[in-house]
C-alpha cells in the first residue's frame, strides 16, 4: 500500500525511549505541584497586589514549559525533522500579537468605558444581593 | 516504486538530488496521515486559542470577576468544604497520567507487542473516562448552585454585581475541550478493538496509535491551559 512506511519507520526511531518518557512524567508532575503550590500561596494576597500578579506570571512560565515537555517529548516533535518543528512552531508565534493585542484592546474598553459612562461604572461598584435560597440550594 | 530502490536509481543517474527538497525523499520524514494530523492539531490549537483569548479579553474589559478559589472549591461527597483547588489537580492528574499511559501504548507498538499496547490503551480510556466522570460531577455541581450558561450566581471577588460572561465563558470552554477528551475516548476504543482484531499486526506497523496518541497528548496539553486560565489565575 504505502511503500514508503518501512523507509520512515527506520528513521523515526531516535528518541529516548523509557527512560525518556519518565524523565518527562517526573517533570510534569513536579511542575503541576509547584503550579499548585503558588496557587495555595496567593490566595490569600489582594487581588491588585504586585506580588500576586508576579506569581501569576510565574504561574504562567510554569504552563508554557509544561507544553513544551508535552509537544516535545510526549507527541515526541523534539525528535521530528526541523523543517516539520517550523512548520508546526511558527505560525503559533501569530498568539504573540494575538495575546498582546486582544487584551490591551479589552483593557482600554474598560477604562474608556468607565471613563466616558460614569453610570456604568457606579453600577459596577454595587454589592451583589444575596440568592434567593428557594431558587438556588447555595450550600 | 519503493522508495530506497527509486532513490538509488537517482543516485546514479543524478548525483545532485541531495537536499530533502530536491525530491525523491520524504521532507518531512513522517507519513502522510501523521502530518495531517499535526496539521489538524495546529488548526485545533487557533480554535482554543481564541476562546482562551476571548475569554482573556473579556476578562481585562471588565470590572471585577469572580474568585476561582472562592467557585471551584467542592469535591464529591465534601459537602459544603472550603477545598479549593484539590478536586481540579486531581483531574489534572489523572489527565497527566492517562498522557503517560497513551505514551507507552505507542512506546509498545514501536516494538509490535499487541498485548502491551492493549494494556496500555485500556489504561488510557479509564484515564479519559475518570476525568469525564469528574468534569461530569462538576458541571452538576455548578449546576446545582445555580451556574449555567446565562446565569452566574458568584459575585466578584471584591463582592460587587458579577456579570454572566464568567459562567459564559467557563461552560463553553470546558465543554469544548470535555468534548475533545469524549472523542479521544472514543477514537482510543476504536484502536484497541483494531489492535484486539490484530489489525496492526497485519498491517506490520502501529503508526494509527501513534496518530491517536497525537490527538490524546493534544487533549492534555489544551487542559494545562483551560487549568491555568480558569483555575489558578
Amino acid at each position: 500500500m504505502d511503500h514508503t512506511l518501512e523507509s520512515l519507520e527506520a528513521e523515526q526511531h531516535v528518541g529516548g525511549g523509557k527512560k525518556e518518557i519518565w524523565r518527562v512524567t517526573i517533570i510534569l508532575s513536579v511542575l503541576t505541584l509547584v503550579e499548585l503550590a503558588l496557587g495555595f500561596s496567593m490566595m490569600d494576597m489582594p487581588s491588585d497586589s504586585l506580588a500576586k500578579h508576579f506569581i501569576k506570571g510565574v504561574i504562567i512560565i510554569l504552563m508554557l514549559a509544561k507544553a513544551v515537555y508535552i509537544v516535545g517529548f510526549f507527541m515526541h516533535l523534539k525528535h521530528e525533522v526541523r523543517n516539520l518543528i517550523m512548520t508546526v512552531c511558527v505560525p503559533l508565534f501569530l498568539f504573540v500579537w494575538f495575546i498582546i493585542a486582544f487584551l490591551t484592546d479589552g483593557n482600554s474598553f474598560k477604562n474608556d468605558k468607565n471613563k466616558w459612562d460614569r453610570n456604568h461604572e457606579e453600577r459596577s461598584k454595587e454589592p451583589m444581593p444575596k440568592q434567593d435560597e428557594s431558587t438556588h440550594k447555595l450550600e | 516504486m519503493p522508495q530506497h530502490k527509486f532513490r538509488s536509481i537517482m543516485s546514479t543517474t543524478v548525483t545532485t538530488t541531495t537536499g530533502s527538497w530536491k525530491g525523491g525523499r520524504s521532507p518531512f520524514n513522517v507519513e502522510y496521515g501523521k502530518l495531517m494530523m499535526w496539521y489538524f492539531l495546529m488548526s485545533d490549537a487557533f480554535t482554543f486559542g481564541a476562546f482562551l483569548i476571548a475569554y482573556g479579553t473579556t476578562r481585562f474589559a471588565t470590572n471585577g470577576w469572580p474568585n476561582p478559589n472562592e467557585v471551584f472549591r467542592s469535591y464529591p461527597l465534601g459537602g459544603s468544604t472550603h477545598a479549593p483547588l484539590v478536586f481540579v489537580s486531581i483531574m489534572t492528574f489523572i489527565l497527566i497520567i492517562s498522557s503517560v499511559t497513551m505514551v507507552l501504548a505507542v512506546h509498545e507498538g514501536h516494538n509490535m507487542n499487541r498485548k502491551g499496547v492493549a494494556k496500555y490503551l485500556v489504561l488510557t480510556i479509564i484515564g479519559g473516562l475518570a476525568f469525564l466522570s469528574c468534569q461530569a460531577w462538576e458541571w452538576t455541581h455548578l449546576h446545582s448552585e445555580g451556574a449555567w450558561w446565562g446565569s452566574n450566581p458568584f459575585p466578584n471577588a471584591d463582592g460587587t454585581i458579577s456579570t454572566t460572561n464568567f459562567t459564559n465563558f467557563f461552560f463553553t470552554i470546558t465543554g469544548f475541550h470535555g468534548f475533545h477528551v469524549f472523542s479521544g475516548v472514543v477514537i482510543n476504543i476504536i484502536m484497541l478493538i483494531m489492535v484486539l482484531k490484530g489489525t496492526f499486526d497485519r498491517r506490520g506497523h502501529y503508526l494509527m496509535v501513534e496518530k491517536a496518541g497525537l490527538y490524546w497528548h493534544f487533549v492534555d496539553l489544551v487542559w494545562v491551559f483551560v487549568f491555568t486560565c480558569f483555575y489558578l489565575v
